[in-house]
């Protein structure tokens, strides 16, 4: 199974050989990103509407450079409220910019399933999840996927697309915090496990999803023993607006038991690379020190949300649906 | 009109027979082999099923306040298809059904239908779950049933004192079991599937809990609980245990939580958005297998009509609740397996719900005549035939309801009401309104 031709909505499912394809394209792309003229021209006259539902300020920005970059015309519209409260339902609000002539929509909303059920309202059109509710957010989990694969193929002096997957076998990834409320855990946990790496996963009780059966991870009982065993440290964001003010009883004692902290850090192996999907909590799941070291690779990550984007939006806008 | 029902299999309450049965002025006039037919209309009924028609213990008729979605004269045909001679109109209207105004309203739209139309009144006003409604002056209109469903009574304070209140007026009090503290945001089933989706839980705990407590209470204070459409193995076997030690306590569960699991939810379809949630499969399994036990007294639709818009919104904005009396029957005897007993099937959908609603008694106060015959002469005209061979499928175009709301659009259906007879006139015949 390839994106080509197809919906982006989940992580879940979406097979190694996918998410290679991906990767592999993305990284075509980083070149193009280097250039004095940044575009070329896959989506040239194709339509690609940004529907961000939720306040979102980087993947936005992220998705629009990427469509635009192709040469695809832009359609932008964000509105931080729910559908109810605008007084539009959703569905009517994509048949009038469908009416517009789309070739795909690019949808961010706090509902989980909105991406599936856009996607069920214009069938036509390519619908790419930027992150819906609780549920999967898959261009930030390619992104962070496509970033370790390209520090570890650097440290050996290659292009990470000689290296396939083979660099995520049994790679040892930790990813820590409000697992419960991140849609970014759910995609990253889908990326990292179909490519073959180990996942754990450290968070107090109460941000723990409610139930795990079924997930390919394990949840770690001693957070210094994890970060000793780590490859890759993936925090996540405090989901503060989320309601997390009950599901931990202060955002002191979160760093007192899952911070990363200078005092943490120093169990990292050398290697050890720390990822944050952004924008991040100085101060509370990272040290404001620590999130400036150099093992931080949160201003990389943020640059290859462009060409991951740009892969993205070519496959699945651009490319031919595969015969069943 | 006098009708002759020719050669079905006559479900009475212990057993079958094959039989004919004459209805004439309102009245079962005779059952027995080989009627005389002479100025009687005769209705073919050979390998079908011929028993009480059905009650259903849980219907949101939505009048008055969202009659776009449904009205007591629609809700009335839907209710006729799906085999029902009467049906107890919930309170969860705006406003709440709560004072004798309102209950007399509704009690009027539903003279107007050819169904026998009972009303549920609110325990509390508002069903805001602080004062209690006027129970007396609302018992004293024929109402049996009180609950603020929609809601549990959430403080325990008000529900031992409305059970205290409802005791001595002999009736009966219905409560929708789900703690909001532990409900709370949670727009499916909590498990595995939820927390893969990202969308929060309704634990069974919440349901359970409110059991558990309202089973003590009833301990304490004494009366007449229902149970409202359990979800739960666990809530299954605590009111069997209640029962066992005597206590009145009665429970339904709904044709949905019989035949679908949380699985439906996997792609975000708000058509199977309900309160309580759809469940695992094991508490599929186990609310079935206790449908032959008597532990559960009836099956109760939870008809819950809402118009398109808003089932169309994202699945935690839309609301809960689906559509149930044109598939009731048919999902029930899907849910007892594969030889069910006619006598379970009647149990269930007729003689159960009727002896819950205390409808097997007619109230002259209200016009509302006696449901759940045992299928003898002298018993009022509420009866139904039901084909357990007929092959269709739900077709959400294809009701008699306003509202589209059923998560049974496409699904393959055994068994078919035919004919609906309520108070002797033939409001169903051939699976069509007359």
């Amino acid at each position: 199974m390839s994106l080509r031709g197809e919906n982006l909505l989940t992580l879940a499912g979406v097979s190694r050989e996918a998410i290679l394809e991906v990767l592999d394209t993305a990284e075509s792309f980083v070149e193009v990103n280097q250039r004095t003229i940044k575009k070329v021209p896959a989506l040239k006259g194709r339509v690609v509407a940004s529907l961000f539902f939720e306040e979102s300020t980087r993947t936005r920005l992220s998705f629009e450079t990427a469509a635009k970059r192709l040469g695809a015309d832009v359609v932008s519209l964000a509105v931080a409220s729910s559908s109810v409260k605008k007084g539009e339902s959703l569905r009517d609000t994509i048949a009038t910019i469908d009416a517009l002539g789309l070739d795909a929509v690019v949808l961010r909303h706090k509902s989980s399933g909105a991406a599936l059920q856009v996607s069920r309202y214009v069938p036509h059109v390519r619908v790419i999840n930027a992150g819906d509710g609780l549920h999967q957010h898959p261009t930030q989990g390619l992104l962070d996927v496509f970033t370790v694969r390209q520090i570890l193929a650097e440290r050996q002096g290659v292009q990470g697309a000689e290296t396939g997957g083979e660099l995520f076998a049994g790679l040892r990834v930790l990813i820590v915090g409000d697992i419960r409320h991140s849609r970014v855990a759910r995609s990253d946990i889908a990326a990292y496990t179909a490519l073959g790496a180990e996942v754990r996963v450290a968070a107090p009780g109460t941000l723990l999803p409610s139930d795990l059966t079924g997930w390919p991870v394990t949840v770690v009982e001693d957070f210094e023993e994890a970060l000793q065993w780590a490859d890759v440290v993936g925090l996540l964001r405090l989901q503060n607006e989320r309601g997390t003010g009950s599901f931990v009883p202060t955002l002191d004692e979160f760093t007192f038991t899952h911070g990363l902290t200078e005092e943490r850090v120093a169990l990292l192996r050398p290697s050890t690379i720390i990822l944050h999907p952004g924008p991040m909590n100085r101060g509370v799941e990272i040290d404001s020190r620590v999130a400036d070291l150099e093992r931080s690779y949160m201003t990389r990550q943020v640059a290859n949300g462009v060409p991951v984007r740009m892969a993205v939006l070519y496959l699945s806008v651009a490319g031919t649906k595969e015969l069943a | 009109m006098t009708y002759l029902i020719r050669g079905g299999t006559v479900v009475g309450p212990t057993g079958t027979t094959v039989a004919d049965v004459l209805i004439r002025d309102g009245i079962i006039a005779e059952v027995g082999p080989g009627l005389d037919a002479t100025g009687a209309t005769v209705i073919d009924a050979s390998g079908c099923w011929v028993g009480p028609a059905f009650v259903d213990l849980h219907t949101h008729l939505r009048e008055p306040g969202r009659e776009a979605a449904e009205d007591v004269a629609s809700g009335a045909r839907a209710g006729a298809l799906g085999g029902y001679g009467a049906l107890v109109a919930m309170p969860n209207t705006e406003p709440a059904l709560d004072s004798v105004a309102l209950v007399s309203y509704v009690l009027a739209q539903g003279a107007k239908t050819a169904l026998d139309i009972a009303v549920a009144g609110a325990i509390t006003v508002g069903r805001q779950g602080t004062h209690l409604a006027p129970m007396a002056e609302l018992a004293s209109l024929g109402v049996r049933l009180f609950t603020d469903d929609g809601n549990g009574v959430q403080n325990p304070l008000v529900m031992r004192r409305a059970m205290e209140y409802a005791a001595p007026l002999g009736v009966r009090l219905a409560q929708h079991c789900e703690d909001e503290f532990l409900a709370a945001g949670g727009v499916m089933n909590e498990g595995p599937l939820s927390a893969r989706l990202g969308l929060v839980g309704r634990p069974a705990l919440a349901e359970e809990l409110m059991v558990l407590r309202d089973i003590e209470i009833l301990r304490l204070v004494g009366g007449k609980l229902h149970f409202l459409h359990l979800s739960t193995a666990r809530s299954l076997a605590m009111v069997s245990a209640a029962r066992r030690e005597g206590l009145d306590v009665t429970a339904e569960v709904t044709p949905h939580h019989i035949t679908l699991s949380d699985e439906a939810c996997a792609e975000f379809d708000p058509q199977f958005k309900v309160h309580p949630p759809l469940r695992g499969v094991d508490d599929v399994a186990a609310l079935r297998a206790a449908l032959t036990t008597g532990v559960i007294d009836a099956v109760a639709t939870d008809h819950a009509p809402h118009t398109p818009e808003l089932k169309d919104l994202p699945f935690d904005e839309a609301p809960a609740g689906m559509l149930g009396l044109e598939h009731a029957a048919a999902l029930t005897f899907e849910a007892l397996g594969p030889s069910p007993d006619p006598v379970t099937f009647f149990s269930l959908l007729s003689r159960g719900p009727a002896r819950v609603a205390q409808l097997r008694a007619s109230d002259d106060r209200v016009g509302l005549s006696a449901h759940g015959a045992s299928m003898v002469a002298g018993e009022d005209a509420n009866v139904v035939i039901f084909d357990p061979t007929v092959q269709w499928r739900g077709d959400k175009n294809a009701l008699a309801s306003r509202a589209t709301n059923t998560p049974y659009d496409g699904r393959a259906l055994v068994g078919k009401v035919r004919t609906t007879i309520v108070k002797g006139r033939l409001v169903v015949h051939e699976g069509a309104l007359q």
